[in-house]
């Protein structure tokens, strides 16, 4: 079976930091990574491989600077990567995103199992994946944290609101994956040689994959960033006692039920 | 909504639309809380406000759901709609949205309205800002769409300008539910769509409800007891769960502490759990990356405590302890045992709790 996952490269959430001066977030030199979710989902694609004869291509859109995590992504185990590069794709919003990434992944082909992150970290939207499932008329199954591949079906386990749900559908399909729901693995040695060796990301425009340049974009995006305002906090009163615990404990209690925010 | 690269006219859109979620024949509280917000909206745009609920046998819950301030509900019975089924779903909203012509969409932040808005934009290729905080209609006549961004250090204007329906999500808690008058009166539409069996293509085969581990969930309750790095491992979230139990609370998690593997990812707060905005939002052992403010900097009042006085939760704190959490948790849980004991050999027995 052919497992494609989606991947994005994002700044380190670590490393986000406001500038005091311009309260303005710095960006210049910050360190980036494989979006967290979407490690996530090449952990789970790369599991299945452990245990299927699964070929794992790993997919993302981006400038060529994105070449670090797919080698990164080849270097955890995955057999190929793509990476949709093209001037005319910046400024893209979610609509025009899971357009082209559907576009290519049609063009990759004979695909059963697409795999995204549940959301990215610099973006939370969460929209990108259901988007692609949309684009191509797939089966969706969002916030999964377990796949399980049975009799030719799929089989995950979603997160829902109120509770866990196992959903079962036909492959081709797409899932999201939870943060978090298990241990990435580290880039192996021959999957660094292989890297080493280079070759290993094939870089397509959006001619090669055919594309609408009409349909991408940041002028082809229904939605623009009018724009930002920092947030000021709300001034607390900001009472900070130190000291004994047990007389700090009973300042904090006092001025607690002095404002009426406990009633002993 | 395009039809090939040509946008239809957007002066045909004319409406604010809400989707109402429901389980067990109630409305989730996150649609409730949208329909006070679309009203508000829906007055200023001068135009009707309207409800769609999809289901099985939902018309009663149509008719109650006017009483929270609609005008009127589009209802879609099926029994393929019973429960939330991802493509389903979309069909049949796509289809209402395409004749109907609404201006403007809510969804809830949820699991599913996040997982219906997702697919639907696609399809219908148009806008959807994710995750709003607030919303403001420009000179224009369009919907400013305001999230938070960069883990809630900043605020993005997001505008659909030229596609329509304008749609966004909002989180659970971030507006305040209307009451609900069971005088006003609206209409409950019946919709047909076309839906066979084979718009079917994934079943349900399993479900296990959430047990409400330590009885309220942190959204629900008034007081929200979180634990951060700080504690270490997991052993002494028991005793922020006595420090909750006291206050009338529930206990929350930093992401740091999930990551651990201390607590599920469901107690997370933050940007990447969940919102919370509590009358009392006590902060034992986080440090407050803003991750973590997203979610629950909008609590009415924040107590930390940390050992560091340099932690940046300090900076938007009403209260604060500097000190060892494992000797000052303690020492709150026993003075509060205290002032209840005294509370209950005086003159009254109400416990400690919020107001």
């Amino acid at each position: 079976m052919r497992v494609i996952v989606c991947i994005k490269q994002v700044p380190r959430a670590q490393e986000l930091q406001v500038d005091p001066v311009t309260q303005t977030l710095k960006r210049v030199g910050v360190p980036s990574e494989i979006n967290p979710p979407d490690a996530n989902a090449l952990e789970m694609a790369l599991r299945l491989k452990d245990h299927l004869a699964a070929e794992v291509i790993v997919l993302s859109m981006g400038p060529t600077s994105f070449d670090e995590s797919l080698e990164r992504a080849v270097a955890m185990g995955a057999d190929r990567s793509i990476l949709l590069t093209d001037r005319i794709l910046g400024g893209s919003d979610t609509v025009p995103t899971a357009y082209a990434l559907s576009e290519t992944i049609q063009k990759i082909g004979g695909y059963d199992l697409l795999l995204c992150g549940e959301e990215t970290t610099d973006a939370s939207t969460g929209h990108v994946g259901p988007g692609i499932a949309g684009h191509l008329d797939l089966p969706q199954i969002t916030y999964t944290s377990e796949i399980r591949i049975e009799d030719g079906k799929v089989r995950a386990r979603r997160t829902a609101e109120d509770g866990t749900e196992w959903w079962e559908t036909t492959m081709p399909c797409l899932c999201t994956v939870n943060f978090g729901c298990n241990k990435p693995r580290e880039p192996t040695l021959t999957g660094k040689i292989r890297v080493e060796r280079g070759g290993v990301v094939t870089h397509w425009s959006c001619a090669d994959v055919g594309i609408d340049p009409k349909k991408v974009g940041l002028f082809n995006s229904p939605t623009i960033v009018a724009k930002v305002d920092t947030v000021r906090l709300p001034a607390r009163a900001g009472r900070i006692f130190s000291g004994e615990p047990e007389e700090t404990v009973r300042k904090l209690l006092d001025a607690l039920i002095a404002d009426r925010v406990i009633v002993p | 909504m395009t039809d090939g690269h040509v946008l239809e006219d957007k002066s045909h859109f004319r409406g604010v639309w809400v989707f109402l979620e429901h389980r067990k024949q109630g409305l989730r509280d996150v649609s409730v809380q949208l329909i006070g917000e679309g009203r508000r909206l829906a007055d200023l745009r001068g135009a009707p406000l309207t409800g769609v609920l999809l289901g099985d046998g939902v018309d009663e819950l149509a008719k109650y759901a006017i009483g929270y301030g609609l005008d009127r509900v589009l209802v879609v019975n099926d029994p393929i709609l019973e429960i939330y089924r991802s493509r389903p779903y979309a069909q049949v909203m796509a289809q209402l949205i395409r004749r109907h012509k609404p201006e403007i969409v809510l969804y809830g932040a949820s699991k599913n309205g996040r997982d219906l808005g997702g697919r639907l934009h696609a399809i219908l290729e148009t806008g959807l800002a994710a995750d709003c905080v607030k919303f403001d209609i420009d000179a224009e006549g369009n919907l400013d769409m305001i999230r938070p961004s960069f883990g809630g250090k900043s605020l993005a204007h997001i505008l659909c300008k030229k596609h329509r329906p304008q749609m966004a999500s909002v989180r659970r808690n971030v507006f305040v539910a209307p009451p609900h008058d069971p005088t006003r009166t609206g209409e409950v539409v019946p919709e047909k769509v076309e839906l066979g069996p084979s718009d079917v293509d994934a079943t349900l085969v399993d479900f296990q409800e959430f047990t409400k581990e330590g009885g309220l969930r942190p959204e629900e309750a008034a007081v929200v007891v979180s634990g951060g790095y700080g504690l270490g491992d997991p052993k002494p979230f028991g005793m922020l769960q006595d420090l909750a139990d006291l206050l009338g609370g529930a206990v929350a998690a930093s992401r740091k502490a999930v990551d651990s593997g201390w607590v599920p990812k469901m107690l997370q707060v933050g940007q990447t759990g969940m919102t919370v905005r509590p009358d009392l939002y006590v902060a034992v052992g986080i440090s407050g990356a803003v991750q973590h403010l997203a979610g629950m900097q909008e609590s009415k009042k924040i107590v930390v405590v940390n050992l560091d006085p340099k932690a940046p939760l300090f900076e938007i704190a009403d209260y604060g302890i500097v000190g060892d959490l494992f000797e000052v948790v303690p020492e709150m849980v026993r003075q509060l045992k205290a002032l209840k004991a005294a509370a209950a050999d005086g003159r009254t027995t109400v416990p400690a709790t919020v107001q």
